[in-house]
């Protein structure tokens, strides 16, 4: 019987922290939503009045505006870049030799390995000789460089549980190899590679010590005039624009679950 | 390699100097395959990297020197950065442990179906830029926010309490930043544990403590081991929030090497930072390898 009362209060207390740690995690997540409709000239929480205006000064701002258009543009350029490359890495690094695998693995994780800062100022100097920064080119250079591990991660996981022999049958029946991996072996893999370019377009979307190095001017990323004016003061603006970027990650990983969930159901 | 025995057989019947090189010619337009995004890597990260490594390596005449890690071991203030560093990724990856821990191991035991909707708690988070997640702490824990307002109006502090703009702000922030490293990985791990040998413990006459601690808790250790790492790395290179939420009174590694380059343009003192930095990452994820496995770095 004491064992039993013990174990109720085990249970009860794992499940107010499992619960309290739960709403810490979401909470701050999600206040910038209801702060962006607030109607105050100044940051209230709980809002007191419902406004659109911080939409408004979002919306209708020339730089927030030019900000949002090159952010989206990296991000986009990072992931139909990143995508096809760091698959067809994945797919060859899967067919070679483990020795040339596991070393080439080693480099292709490096960056999320190193500091971002350090690459931030090592990709800052190689542009300063190329002429590359404050450029849009140069943002989604970087960017694409950050987002191919994921890539390679998600689509190396995504072949380990893929027949390989299925595209050497396709082969041996006159196939071309480009044809059979087109037409083979990336429909078999294309929720890995689906999940892969979510990664890549997130992790330059949010991207934020290279692009406040390296990006500028009129190719300064939404990500760095936030940090920027964040340093100064607490715009009530930043709420407006934070409120949209939540709803583009959520809707990219609704997304990706709504395909791996049909997929799953195909099956 | 399968791939390539594969074709073999197919092709048994051809003679043995035209398999081989075929075999190499295979090998190598997989390697060439891989090329493009191995050459990005290359090019944009490891040398560049590199390169600003090797700076600290010499002095401000172009001559190979010691100078600069001298500089910076006998400097006071850049020997306060490591202390502040080393304690604020201590303290934040302690804090991630100890609240970690019991939500993963609540949520493990939990049907698959309910866990998977409570994950989305972390997920959201975790998908949800470090910049807007920073700017809504700045919010909550200013002066007159609604965590100063709420103890006042309960009557815990007189005073509001200075939360924003320094160690505690910082240390909240990360906390909340790198929760879901910990959790993701332990999680994991916790779910694949076979709770039946925790029965068989209670079974056997073992208490259901006695059982937790001596049965199950050893088999969540790779997924902690591999959090704790994660944070502990991830916490030591961190810029954008202790940058905002410390309000320039918390200076940890990463924000000095950036204003030693940008304000000092003391490069030779920035890489010789940026190659311990380095070290201890690498350090780190050497570990985490020998103990987990570098993959499982990845949620999928």
């Amino acid at each position: 019987m004491e064992q039993v009362g013990q174990r109720k209060i085990d249970g009860l207390w794992l499940t107010v922290v499992g619960i309290a740690v739960l709403f810490f995690l979401i909470l701050p997540t999600l206040i910038v939503i209801p702060m962006s409709f607030s109607g105050a000239s100044f940051l209230e929480f709980p809002p007191t009045s419902f406004s659109f205006r911080w939409y408004t000064a979002y919306l209708t701002s020339p730089e927030w505006m030019s900000a949002t258009r090159t952010s989206l543009i990296a991000a986009i350029l990072t992931t139909l870049i990143a995508t096809p490359l760091g698959s067809l890495c994945a797919y060859g690094l899967h067919c070679s030799a483990p020795r040339i695998r596991n070393a080439a693995q080693i480099l292709v994780i490096m960056p999320i390995v190193v500091p971002v800062i350090l690459i931030a100022v090592g990709v800052f100097s190689l542009y300063a000789k190329l002429g590359l920064n404050y450029t849009l080119a140069g943002v989604v250079i970087a960017h694409t460089a950050l987002a191919l591990p994921f890539v390679i991660v998600t689509v190396m996981s995504g072949l380990q549980n893929y027949d390989f022999d299925q595209e050497l049958a396709a082969r041996s029946l006159g196939a071309s190899r480009a044809y059979a991996l087109w037409t083979v072996t990336v429909p078999q893999v294309k929720f890995s590679i689906q999940t892969g370019a979510f990664l890549a377009f997130i992790t330059s979307l949010d991207e934020v010590v290279i692009s406040m190095l390296v990006s500028g001017g009129d190719n300064a990323t939404i990500t760095r005039r936030m940090f920027n004016s964040l340093r100064d003061q607490l715009d009530p603006t930043i709420a407006a624009i934070s409120t949209c970027l939540i709803v583009v990650s959520v809707v990219a990983l609704v997304g990706v679950q709504l395909i791996g969930r049909s997929k799953n159901v195909d099956k | 390699m399968s791939a390539v025995e594969g074709y073999e057989s197919a092709e048994a019947l051809q003679n043995v100097s035209t398999l081989k090189s075929e075999n190499h010619r295979e090998r190598r337009t997989f390697l060439g395959l891989s090329m493009p995004a191995v050459l990005v890597v290359l090019v944009v990260v490891f040398l560049p990297v590199l390169w600003l490594s090797s700076l600290s390596f010499f002095n401000a005449a172009g001559e190979l020197s010691s100078e600069n890690y001298a500089r910076i071991f006998k400097s006071e203030l850049y020997l306060r950065t490591f202390v502040v560093t080393f304690q604020i990724s201590v303290a934040v990856t302690v804090i991630c442990v100890l609240v970690g821990y019991p939500l993963c191991y609540w949520l493990a035991r939990m049907s698959d179906r309910n866990a998977a909707i409570l994950m989305v708690f972390v997920l959201v988070p975790f998908w949800t830029s470090v910049l807007v997640r920073t700017y809504a702490w700045l919010v909550l824990l200013q002066r007159n926010g609604i965590i100063n307002e709420s103890m006042i109006s309960m009557g815990i502090i007189d005073e509001p309490l200075q939360l924003a703009h320094n160690l505690t702000g910082s240390i909240i922030g990360m906390v909340h930043i790198m929760l879901p490293f910990l959790v993701l990985p332990l999680y994991a791990t916790m779910r694949s544990v076979d709770t039946d040998l925790v029965r068989a413990a209670v079974g056997l006459g073992s208490s259901p403590r006695g059982a937790f601690w001596r049965v199950f808790f050893p088999m969540s250790l790779p997924g902690l081991f591999a959090g704790i790492v994660l944070v502990f790395i991830l916490s030591l290179g961190f810029f954008v929030t202790p940058a905002l939420l410390g309000g320039g009174r918390v200076q940890m590694l990463a924000q000095r090497i950036e204003s030693t380059i940008t304000i000092y343009s003391n490069w030779g003192a920035a890489s010789a930072l940026g190659v311990v930095l380095l070290l201890m990452a690498l350090l780190m994820i050497w570990l985490m390898n020998r103990v987990f496995g570098l993959d499982k770095l990845f949620m999928r």
